[in-house]
Parts: structure tokens; C-alpha cells; sequence
């Protein structure tokens, strides 16, 4: 899969193309700011942009609003950005148009090579990506929707279906078994008012809901 | 012969202070001939409206003309700078603007110094020039006498008995002379400052205006550097040890061939990377967030609230965003509120407010922690002062056993 970046420090884009490589991306351009990156994207169609959120000139917010340009121009681009800090309102704008493909993860979590590699490949693959800060942040502001009819169980596996999580991947990080996850989302679907039609297109509308980007 | 210095200091300032006196007869009677005419043309013609409004406007265009070689006189003759009035707002002539310059005291005030105190002044600056005049002839009283006819001289009965007594009334006379000259012209600068120049209330007002803007300029000289540190901090340490972490991430990821201690030494490195990269963003977070800067307070308060490790219920309620001192003020205080009751009150929850009431921002937050936190502690006291510096007022409700509540109560008018 064809990757580009864009990060401003040298250093750590160094390190980026080395943990996307091992991944098995190809990083086929690399930028220091959001016009190089337009014009790598547009000249190199590539499958995955990983975005920093903070690049010159300002040192804002360039990386997200370069992100929904990517978005919009070519939405079948995945995008991944990268945060110093989490701040969910930088992944609400992004979501707000669509959750698959997104990825929003702070900076730190390259280090941990594996699980980012794991989380880059999920976004690459038409998946989300979240912090569990954003996460986080994002239960903290609704907390007076039916959310608050869950159990704190059950917000919990929300959450990590929320950061993108499949069944398995839940599981895992909650050290249950996988059919205690698929019990818990079986509770939360009628709690949040989601007709019984179809599990997967529920499992994304209960993460719209969490992520409150269905009112958008 | 030397003349004692003392004495010749004297001598000089009496000099200065008589010819200053001397300077101030003419322009002290200058707007006697308008009353004078006027008094004197009312009486023939009986028209007193007409010479009423002539004078007037004599007295209202001769005003700043007197007021301004009042000026002069005093700084050149005695060094009294009177202070001028700061200059009112550009503003166009109207007759509404006319009006208000009239109604203001600061023309009244010189007019009434000009007209009414002017001829009093000029009274006792002809008083101490006679003085002057009077003991420099008595002490003299000989050398002139000298110069009478012999006729006179001879056939003058006092000529013995009442020259001494000149000599000796014009000597006491010269020693009033500088106490005298000195008494009037300072009681004339005196006067002067306090009409023709701002009036107390008018300088109060002044200094008041300059000490905001001062400082506003410091609050904003430190809230510039703050963001200034921030930005270094966050494109330079944090982004070395980010790339620090990543490249030992990668170490343990591609080499897992390694001896098992040396893959203990990079396992201890790479966590240690990601804990300074964690308590650096705690760091920074406390300096300016950028996305305060960038989103205002209700998303920075939401990354805040998310990250402390205890559940926090927070409640931002803004129609629009406040100025940047009194958002960063409002972060600070909840910033720290959060901290203390995390690491001191042993707090289960916490519950954040910001609603604005009117031109206030009140920011509230309560925990449900020990209680008993010491308003004269540091950490509280620089909060107030912060607050303070906005002329907000702060106050802490902590009663041992809990709950703590700190309030802040910021004016925001734009």
C-alpha cells in the first residue's frame, strides 16, 4: 500500500516512513507542510495519507483542515493524523463527514510500533482509528443521552468500538471472551434505540451515536 | 571681600523670584481693561447685553493666549512646569462639542484664574515689588539724602532724627523680601497647577488609564511568552523524544534477536521516553494550550477534563468566546482546581461550571474530596492573583471534611 507523510520534524519523519515500512506501506512522498502535501497527494494517489495536526506556517490546525480537503477532493484516501495532544474537536470536524478510513492517534502512540502499525493498517483498510483519549473526551461531553443507560461495562466496550475495534480486538483488551463482547453489544444496541436490522450497519450507527457525528 | 554663600544664594533666588513676580503684573491685569471698558460702556450706552457678550468673548479667546505665557513665565523664570491637561479626543467642532468643552470645569477653571485671581495676584506680586523698592530706598536713605537741595536738607527738621530710622525700617524690609518673594511666587505656583493645569480628579483619571494600559500590556507580554515557550517546547524537546520513543519502538520491533538484558535496557528506555513525553504534554498543557488559542475554552476544558484521572462533569455554556487574557485565566484556575483535587483533596469526582452572566465569565469547580485547602497556600494565593490581575475576584470554600468549591468571577466585557 502506497503511503504519504506529512510532519514537519525531520526527525520524526524519519521515524515514521521506518515504522510504516515495517508495516509493509511504501512511502512513496513525504512533506513538511500541508501544501506539499496536496500536491504530493494529487500527484501520487496514494492510499494512506499520515497527517501531523500542527505544521508551518501557523502551527494550528493545518493538518486537519488538510486532511478534509484530502478528503473531499479524493475520499478514498485514508487519512491518519497525528496529534501532539488529543483534542477532540479537531476529530469531530473530521468525522463529521464520515467515519470510515479516519484515523486520529496521538503522537506517542508510534512508539509503540506494533500497536500503530496494527491501528495505520485498520484505517488503511477502510476502518477508524481513535484515541482512547479522544474517546475519552468524547464520553465526557455526552454524557446526558441514553448514554448514560449504560453500564460502565458496556460504555467501555462502546468506547473500544468507538477507537475502531473489532469483536476480537475487544475482547482482547478487556481479557473477556469474545462472546461476553458480542453479549454486551447485543445490550447497548436497544439501549441507544437501534432497530434489530442488520449487526454491522448497527455497530457503525452506535459509534455515530457515541461519537455524536449523526447530528451533524 | 567674599560673599558668604549662603547669603548669595539668597540673594539670587530673591532675584528670580522678584523679576518672576515683576513678569506676572502685566498678564495678571490683562483682562482688567475688558471689565474696565465694559463696566465703563454699560454705564454710558446702557446696553449691558451687548458689552456682556463682547467681553465674554474677549475673556473666552484671551484665555488660552494668557494661559499659555503663564505657562512660559513659569518655566522660564522660576523651572515650574504646570502640567497641561491631556489633549481631549480629536473630535469634530460642532455646537454640541462647543457646549461640552464650555460645560466642562477645565475653561471655567482657567477663566476664573485669569479674571477673578489674576488681579489679586497682580495685588501682591505690586506688593512685594514695593517692598523691594521701599527697602532698597530706606537702606539707601543717606546716599540720596545726599542729593536733596542744601535748602531743604538743612532747614529739614527729621533730616537726623528719621534717616536712620529709614535706613533701618528699609533694611528689615530687604530681610522680609525674600521670605515675602518667595511665600508669593510659590503660592502663585501653587494656584497655577491646580487651575491652569488638570484638575485632581482629571490626573487621578489619567494615571488610572495609564496604569490599565500598562497593564494590559504586561498581562499580554506574559501571556505571549508563555505561548512563545509553549511553541519551542512543542517543535523542539517534545518532537526529539517522540522520535527518541519511536526509533527505540523500533529497536525492540526489528531486533528480536537481541540478548534478553539488552532488550531490558531498550524496553526501560523506550518506557522511560513515553513517560517524559507524557509529563513534557502536562508541562506544556499548563503553559497555553494551542488549542485554547485555537478553539477557545470549551474544547481545551474538554481535553483537560479528559485527562484527569478522576471523573469530571463539566458544563461550558458560552454564546461566544471571551478575550484571550481572561480564557487563559479561566484554564489556569479550573487547570489547577483539577490538580489540587487529584492530587491533594483525594477527590471521587469533580464538576466543572463556565457560564457567562452579563460581562462576567463564573467559573466554578467543586470536588467531593478532604476539604480543608489553605486559601494562603501558594498554589491558591497565585491563582488569586491571576484572578486578580483581571479584576476578578476569587474565592475558595473549603471546610475540613469537604466539599472544596472554587470560584472565579471574571469580567469579560469587550
Amino acid at each position: 500500500m502506497r503511503a504519504v507523510i506529512a510532519e514537519d520534524s525531520v526527525l520524526l519523519r524519519v521515524g515514521l516512513i521506518k515504522v510504516l515500512e515495517m508495516g509493509g506501506f511504501q512511502v512513496v512522498a513525504e512533506a513538511g507542510d500541508a501544501e506539499g502535501l496536496l500536491a504530493a497527494v494529487a500527484e501520487h494517489r496514494p492510499e494512506l495519507a499520515l497527517i501531523d495536526v500542527r505544521m508551518p506556517p501557523g502551527f494550528t490546525d493545518e493538518g486537519v483542515r488538510a486532511a478534509m480537503e484530502i478528503r473531499r477532493r479524493r475520499p478514498g484516501t485514508a487519512v491518519v493524523l497525528l496529534s501532539q495532544y488529543v483534542e477532540e474537536r479537531y476529530a469531530a470536524d473530521l468525522l463529521s463527514a464520515n467515519t470510515s478510513g479516519v484515523g486520529y492517534l496521538l503522537k506517542q502512540r508510534v512508539a509503540d510500533v506494533a500497536d500503530f502499525v496494527a491501528a495505520v493498517r485498520r484505517v488503511a483498510d477502510g476502518g477508524t482509528a481513535l484515541d482512547p483519549q479522544v474517546v475519552a473526551q468524547l464520553l465526557l461531553r455526552r454524557d446526558s443521552d441514553p448514554l448514560a443507560r449504560l453500564t460502565p461495562r458496556e460504555r467501555e466496550v462502546l468506547g473500544l468500538m468507538a477507537e475502531g475495534r473489532s469483536n476480537a480486538g475487544i475482547a482482547q483488551a478487556l481479557v473477556v471472551s469474545e462472546s461476553a463482547v458480542a453479549k454486551h453489544i447485543n445490550n447497548i444496541f436497544p439501549k441507544l434505540d437501534l432497530p434489530v436490522v442488520d449487526v454491522d450497519h448497527r455497530r457503525v450507527l452506535a459509534v455515530l451515536r457515541f461519537l455524536g457525528a449523526s447530528r451533524a | 571681600m567674599t560673599i558668604p554663600a549662603g547669603l548669595r544664594r539668597t540673594v539670587l533666588r530673591t532675584q528670580r523670584d522678584t523679576g518672576f513676580l515683576a513678569a506676572g503684573v502685566l498678564p495678571h491685569l490683562a483682562l482688567v481693561p475688558v471689565w474696565a471698558w465694559a463696566a465703563a460702556t454699560t454705564a454710558r450706552t446702557g446696553n449691558w447685553l451687548l458689552t456682556v457678550s463682547v467681553s465674554a468673548a474677549l475673556v473666552l479667546l484671551g484665555a488660552p493666549v494668557l494661559t499659555a505665557v503663564q505657562r512660559v513665565r513659569y518655566r522660564v523664570l522660576i523651572g515650574v512646569d504646570v502640567p497641561r491637561p491631556a489633549p481631549a479626543a480629536p473630535e469634530r467642532r460642532t455646537w454640541a462639542s462647543t457646549v461640552r468643552w464650555l460645560a466642562a470645569t477645565r475653561p471655567w477653571r482657567r477663566i476664573g484664574y485669569h479674571l477673578l485671581l489674576g488681579p489679586l495676584l497682580a495685588l501682591l506680586e505690586l506688593s512685594v515689588l514695593a517692598v523691594a523698592a521701599a527697602g532698597s530706598a530706606g537702606v539707601i536713605a543717606y546716599a540720596w539724602s545726599w542729593a536733596l537741595p542744601t535748602g531743604i536738607r538743612q532747614g529739614w527738621f527729621g533730616c537726623l532724627t528719621q534717616l536712620p530710622a529709614y535706613t533701618a525700617v528699609g533694611l528689615l524690609l530687604l530681610c522680609a523680601l525674600p521670605w515675602a518673594a518667595r511665600a508669593v511666587a510659590r503660592a502663585e505656583a501653587r494656584l497655577a497647577s491646580g487651575l491652569l493645569g488638570p484638575s485632581r480628579a482629571q490626573r487621578l483619571q489619567e494615571r488610572v488609564d495609564q496604569l490599565a494600559v500598562s497593564r494590559t500590556d504586561l498581562i499580554e507580554a506574559v501571556d505571549a511568552e508563555r505561548r512563545r515557550i509553549e511553541r519551542d517546547l512543542h517543535d523542539g524537546t517534545q518532537q526529539r523524544l517522540v522520535s527518541l520513543a519511536v526509533n527505540l519502538g523500533l529497536a525492540m520491533a526489528t531486533r528480536p534477536d537481541l540478548p534478553s538484558d539488552a532488550r531490558e535496557v531498550i524496553a526501560r528506555a523506550h518506557l522511560e521516553a513515553k513517560e517524559a513525553i507524557a509529563e513534557l504534554n502536562d508541562l506544556v498543557r499548563g503553559l497555553h494550550p494551542a488549542v485554547l488559542e485555537d478553539r477557545g475554552l470549551d474544547a481545551a476544558l474538554s481535553g483537560l477534563a479528559a485527562r484527569t484521572p478522576l471523573p469530571v462533569r463539566l458544563r461550558v455554556d458560552l454564546e461566544e468566546r471571551v478575550a484571550p487574557g481572561v480564557e487563559s485565566v479561566a484554564y489556569f484556575v479550573i487547570s489547577e482546581a483539577l490538580t489540587n483535587a487529584t492530587k491533594h483533596a483525594d477527590a471521587m469526582r469533580a464538576e466543572v461550571t463556565v457560564h457567562q452572566v452579563g460581562e462576567v465569565l463564573r467559573v466554578r469547580v467543586t470536588d467531593d474530596g478532604l476539604g480543608g485547602a489553605d486559601a494562603a497556600g501558594t498554589g491558591l494565593t497565585g491563582l488569586a492573583k491571576r484572578v486578580g490581575s483581571l479584576d476578578g475576584v476569587f474565592h475558595v470554600s473549603s471546610p475540613v471534611g469537604g466539599p472544596t468549591t472554587i470560584t472565579a468571577e471574571l469580567p469579560c466585557a469587550r
